[in-house]
């Protein structure tokens, strides 16, 4: 659907089309289809000890498995964790879709999703996600990721970033409650979530949804706290919103509670021009 | 694929299934919330798939706050044993690439867990109706042979209406082109329909015409249709919303 700004928005309609795969494909065709699905396939790129370890058949240990979904979320976890510096870089993952653009000076793959591992615990692992995956690439990530991580013990808690204009609400929502937080948790899950769990008809969607649902039917303890904003881009209050989830972290990992505002301005950038008439 | 939500797989043996398709309206899957929030069903698993786009949410069955805490996923399995019934809910689309292969894997699970009967819930765009269709009930039939075997009689009794051939090109009066199946709004309903008709699978489509809007009077519609046949309740069940 374009609009009257030129931009394109794509819609969704819930009217279904019949499926007419009656149609026989000719051979270009399907090859066109396959080499379109390789090209769409999720790749985990480990560093060389973690290759060889799940080479050898030996999965990660893992008691704790942090993913933060979007831009605030990653922020947040860059700023109160991985500020430590007690963290190495054990691997990334790539997807390539019909939003993947080259970034000019920067491959977008590079920091798109990456995968980080405590020096002094290292079955505590955190994995930011910055780039947009495909409807199609939600199972495929979390089975590929899931599949190198062992599942007895593991604890997964998920930030997710959302906008406010997707919660629906039967009251009023008023300008000064976003932004906040609401859970989500697998029946697994046995500790008591830092805020409240998300309302009918609200929804969980995208990769925290997938996770969920992995984690949900293989047994896996799991939350997801998502966090409703009405501010698109990179925002300092919005990353402060999960802040209750450090108590439950700073149980296993070292913590930065009050990170200088230095630290907070590198990631609260101006967002990139898009479209002129809305700043 | 199927995984069970508790310590042992449940058995479906001679169990009927019934299932949505995720079509105009989402009448099927409103009706199948009735059924399963009406007869108090309990979940027994998950369909976990690739085919299924992903979504996570509280239970939508709770009548209370304490039990409203339970996850629920794309496609679980309900079942009431006593009935002999399980019910299927879809709560996402379908990945347009995969349809082919959810429908081959719906096939597979229904054969291997030994339903004696399906019936698909689904519907159809109500603006695409010929002249003939316009008159008369808005509900539709099918069955595969294989289940028309056993419930010919049950249908004829009840005066149910199949579903119409239409010609693929309506005005042409070329003789070559015949009368087929098209039901348009029903995502994978024919192919699903063709499939079970191609493996010998004992399936039913009971599906209704309806627009987009407000689809809880078609949801009720349908679903007292499909009491009609099973005899899920003794009393059909009333839409007090409706009376306006």
């Amino acid at each position: 659907m374009a609009t009257f700004f030129g931009e394109v928005l794509s819609v969704y309609s819930r009217a279904v089309e019949e499926d007419d795969d009656e149609l026989d494909e000719n051979e270009e065709d399907e090859q066109i289809r396959r080499e379109l699905e390789e090209k769409r396939e999720v790749h985990l790129h480990w560093s060389p000890e973690v290759s060889e370890s799940l080479k050898s058949g030996n999965k990660l240990q893992c008691s704790n498995f942090v993913l933060a979904v979007g831009q605030n979320a990653s922020s947040f976890l860059s700023v109160h964790i991985l500020s430590t510096a007690n963290w190495d870089t054990i691997g990334r993952a790539s997807a390539w879709n019909e939003r993947s653009r080259a970034v000019t000076g920067q491959s977008c793959e590079e920091s798109a999703c990456v995968f980080y591992r405590h020096k002094d615990n290292p079955t505590v692992l955190i994995c930011q996600v910055s780039c947009y995956v495909a409807e199609d690439q939600l199972f495929q990530w979390t089975e590929k990721v899931f599949d190198c991580l062992q599942h007895r013990e593991l604890n997964v808690t998920v930030l997710s970033d959302t906008s406010v204009a997707d919660y629906k609400t039967a009251d009023y929502l008023g300008g000064s409650s976003a932004p906040f937080l609401r859970s989500l948790h697998t029946s697994a899950f046995g500790d008591q979530p830092v805020c409240q769990s998300l309302e009918q008809p609200n929804i969980v969607t995208g990769l925290p949804a997938a996770v969920l649902n992995h984690c949900q039917v293989h047994r896996i303890s799991a939350v997801v706290y998502q966090c409703y904003s009405d501010v698109i881009g990179p925002d300092s209050v919005t990353m402060e919103t999960y802040k209750p989830v450090l108590t439950k972290l700073g149980r296993s990992i070292q913590l930065d509670l009050s990170p200088s505002t230095d630290a907070l301005r590198k990631f609260v950038r101006t967002t990139d021009l898009q479209s002129n008439l809305y700043i | 694929m199927f995984i069970s939500s508790q310590s042992s797989a449940p058995s479906f043996r001679d169990f009927t299934l019934v299932m949505p398709a995720v079509a105009v309206g989402n009448v099927g899957q409103l009706a199948v919330d009735l059924i399963v929030s009406t007869l108090n069903m309990s979940r027994v698993g998950h369909i976990h798939t690739d085919c299924l786009i992903p979504m996570a949410g509280n239970d939508p069955y709770a009548s209370s706050k304490e039990d409203g805490e339970e996850l629920h996923t794309p496609a679980e399995v309900y079942a009431a044993a006593e009935l002999k019934l399980a019910v299927l809910q879809i709560r996402a689309p379908i990945l347009q690439s995969k349809t082919k292969r959810f429908r081959q894997l719906l096939v597979s699970w229904i054969k291997s867990s030994g339903f004696s009967r399906t019936v698909v819930l689904s519907s159809s765009h109500a603006y695409q109706r010929d002249d003939q269709q316009l008159q008369g009930t808005p509900l539709r039939y099918l069955v595969t042979p294989s289940l028309l075997k056993g419930s010919a009689d049950a249908l004829k009794e009840m005066g149910w209406r199949e579903m119409e051939r239409v010609p693929a090109f309506p005005g042409l009066t070329d003789g070559n082109t015949e009368p087929r199946l098209c039901i348009p709004g029903g995502g994978i309903t024919k192919g699903l329909y063709t499939d079970s008709c191609k493996e010998d699978l004992p399936l039913a489509v009971l599906l209704v015409f309806c627009s987009e809007g407000d689809n809880i009077p078609d949801a009720f519609a349908l679903a007292n249709h499909l009491n009609d046949w099973l005899h899920l309740l003794d009393d059909n069940v009333s839409d007090t919303t409706a009376q306006h």
